[in-house]
């Protein structure tokens, strides 16, 4: 299968006052197009740093990073927002819904940036609600919903605008046993079903094993990778 | 207009704060939409198109020094005057000296220069008719409940009676109306020259001022001239202006009404920045990992500046539309609440756009650092809560 991320010689380092710390170290990573990969590693491992870089969120220091061919190391800021709207979806581990929005509304803020109307957006965010499995609480502000619930209105926020990749950090460090199952369950179903390119940070080796692959990260080199079954 | 939403449920994410920042707004412009009333009030003061053909001949000393009764037939002759008629000052309080009513002593003819002045032929016969008479504006009349035939106690400022008392007693004899109001008359009481200047021994055949009414208004500066000329050099020099320059000098003599409202709204709204303006930096440092949430799906860093810049502007023009509506209803009170100080009864539309842009300026002001902090907003470190 065709690649969807391409990671060539990519190092990151940030600057905390006068010193300078090289999280990552000439990472060379393939990520094919419909894989389900999970990163592992200890804290400061720099995890985290390299989903930023594959999401778009950062830059690396050096090095070149492609996703579906277009280099994104090399796009400004206004540039990159826009790659990210029409291209990744985003999970977090504290579900980071606007409190004072429905979680209709919360689904539908990606949406906001295309040319949709907004009978249409209500539209894509109720059909993103329902595949997640939460077609009876749109109206429910993110306070009135479990953690597993927020997580899942997280999910529909993530593909409601039907991006290739979705990057997840955490995405059931915050969650019950259960919740973490129905919630990892989804990312199968939308990895296996829908075709979605998934990378997940996790610290959890049961919500790795949901993964096709899965990476081990230390002191900012990839130091081993286990396929699942 | 997509964003809205997303700008007021940001705007009202804790409800209590947005309330008590956006009743501070609109005491705010509260103030300013009452203040700009009274200076209105005062700027328009004499203007009217019927003022437009009036001139007044004062002292070129001072407005208080008297002038001869004799040079009103002086005035007459003047070619292009159609009119003259003369007026003195007698300052009434009603009751209680806090109490003061506008009150002139009046030629028999003053009412040929104010034609917008209304008053009902029996009730001008009958003043005519009594000396003693005087006709009370239609406003002061319902302020106080009077009614026609009723004694009026008045005490002057300045003039004594015949026995040495400031204490007078006049007889309403009729009400002196004009549509809306606007005539200033509305708001006074006129009594008999003649009998103002037979009863103080402090007025012998002189006069406070003259009106002249000219015939053609744009041939008022060469009446005003000719008629400065004809006291030349003599001991009572004239001083001739328009009714409304004339009145805005008199009201200067006062206080000078623009600085201090100026001053009171200076002071109101550089309070009302650091107030807002500080709220507003609290409202989205706590929105920080919000914020960062809507640059990571793809919001653009200028998106989120308009956004926080439009929340701002919102919050002070929703405060400010409250504001000036509050004063459009109570200004319908005020004419008589002020005793009549204040006509200016409506926030028109200059007070409208210039509030407007008001709240608009403070509210770009207030918005401009909340707005650049979130637009500087560095996504990785907002997301780790750095």
């Amino acid at each position: 299968m065709a690649n969807l991320v391409e990671i060539r010689n990519v190092s990151k380092v940030y600057e905390r006052g006068k010193q300078k710390v090289e999280v990552l170290h000439h990472i060379e990573l393939d990520i094919a197009q419909g894989d389900f990969l999970a990163l592992m590693g200890p804290s400061g491992s720099g995890k985290t740093t390299l989903l930023n870089l594959i999401g778009g969120l950062d830059s690396p220091t050096d090095g070149s990073l492609s996703v579906g061919g277009t280099r994104i190391d090399n796009l400004g800021q206004g540039a990159l927002a826009k790659w990210r709207a029409s291209n990744v979806g985003f999970i977090f581990q504290f579900y980071n819904l606007l409190p004072m929005l429905s979680a209709q509304k919360n689904v539908e803020l990606p949406l906001l940036l295309t040319r949709l109307n907004a009978a249409q957006r209500k539209k894509n965010a109720g059909v993103a609600l329902q595949l997640v499995g939460l077609a009876d609480r749109v109206s429910h502000k993110p306070t009135e919903l479990s953690g597993g619930q927020q997580q899942r209105v997280a999910i529909a926020r993530a593909i409601v605008s039907d991006p290739t990749l979705l990057v997840c950090d955490e995405p059931t460090g915050d969650l019950d046993r259960q919740s973490a199952e129905d919630v990892l369950g989804l990312l199968q179903t939308l990895n296996k079903s829908h075709g979605k390119t998934i990378v997940m940070v996790t610290h959890d080796p049961k919500a790795a094993e949901y993964a096709r692959h899965t990476l081990h990260l230390d002191k900012g080199t990839l130091v081993e990778q286990v396929a699942h079954a | 207009m997509k964003y809205l939403h997303l700008i007021w449920a940001a705007l009202f994410r804790r409800k209590t704060r947005t309330i008590l920042t956006l009743v501070s707004i609109v005491a705010a412009f509260l103030l300013f939409g009452l203040l700009d009333a009274v200076r209105i009030s005062f700027a328009e003061a004499g203007k009217s198109a019927n003022g437009a053909e009036r001139l007044q001949v004062g002292a070129r000393l001072s407005f208080i020094q008297p002038l001869p009764q004799g040079l009103g037939a002086q005035i007459a002759q003047v070619p292009g005057v159609r009119d003259v008629a003369h007026a003195n000052w007698f300052g009434g309080a009603y009751q209680d000296p806090h109490n003061q009513i506008f009150t002139f002593a009046v030629s028999p003819n003053y009412f040929d220069v104010y034609p917008e002045v209304e008053v009902d032929p029996e009730q001008r016969k009958a003043f005519d008719a009594n000396l003693n008479g005087i006709l009370v504006g239609e406003v002061i009349m319902k302020k106080y409940g009077w009614k026609i035939g009723d004694k009026l106690p008045l005490q002057s400022q300045i003039f004594p009676n015949k026995e040495g008392s400031k204490n007078w007693n006049f007889d309403i004899m009729g009400v002196m109306k004009s549509k809306d109001n606007k005539a200033f008359q509305s708001q006074m009481i006129v009594l008999h020259w003649k009998n103002f200047d037979e009863t103080t021994p402090y007025n012998h055949g002189s006069v406070g001022w003259y009106i002249v009414r000219v015939n053609d208004v744009n041939d008022s500066d060469r009446v005003a001239r000719a008629i400065d000329a004809i006291s030349a050099n003599s001991d009572h020099e004239t001083k001739t202006m328009t009714e409304q320059a004339a009145t805005a000098n008199w009201i200067k003599q006062l206080a000078d009404i623009g600085l201090i409202v100026t001053s009171i709204m200076g002071a109101v709204f550089f309070t009302l920045v650091l107030l807002t303006g500080n709220t507003m930096m609290q409202a989205v440092r706590e929105r920080t990992s919000e914020l960062a949430v809507l640059k990571t799906i793809g919001f653009s860093n200028g998106s989120v500046l308009a956004m926080v810049l439009a929340e701002s502007v919102l919050l002070l023009v929703l405060g400010g539309v409250i504001g000036l509506g509050l004063v459009s209803l109570i200004s319908m009170a005020l004419p008589a609440l002020s005793g009549g100080m204040i006509t200016h009864t409506s926030v028109g539309a200059k007070s409208w756009s210039l509030g407007l842009a008001l709240a608009i300026a403070i509210g770009v002001v207030i918005g401009a650092l909340p707005a650049m902090r979130a637009m500087r907003l560095n996504i990785v470190d907002a997301l780790a809560g750095r």
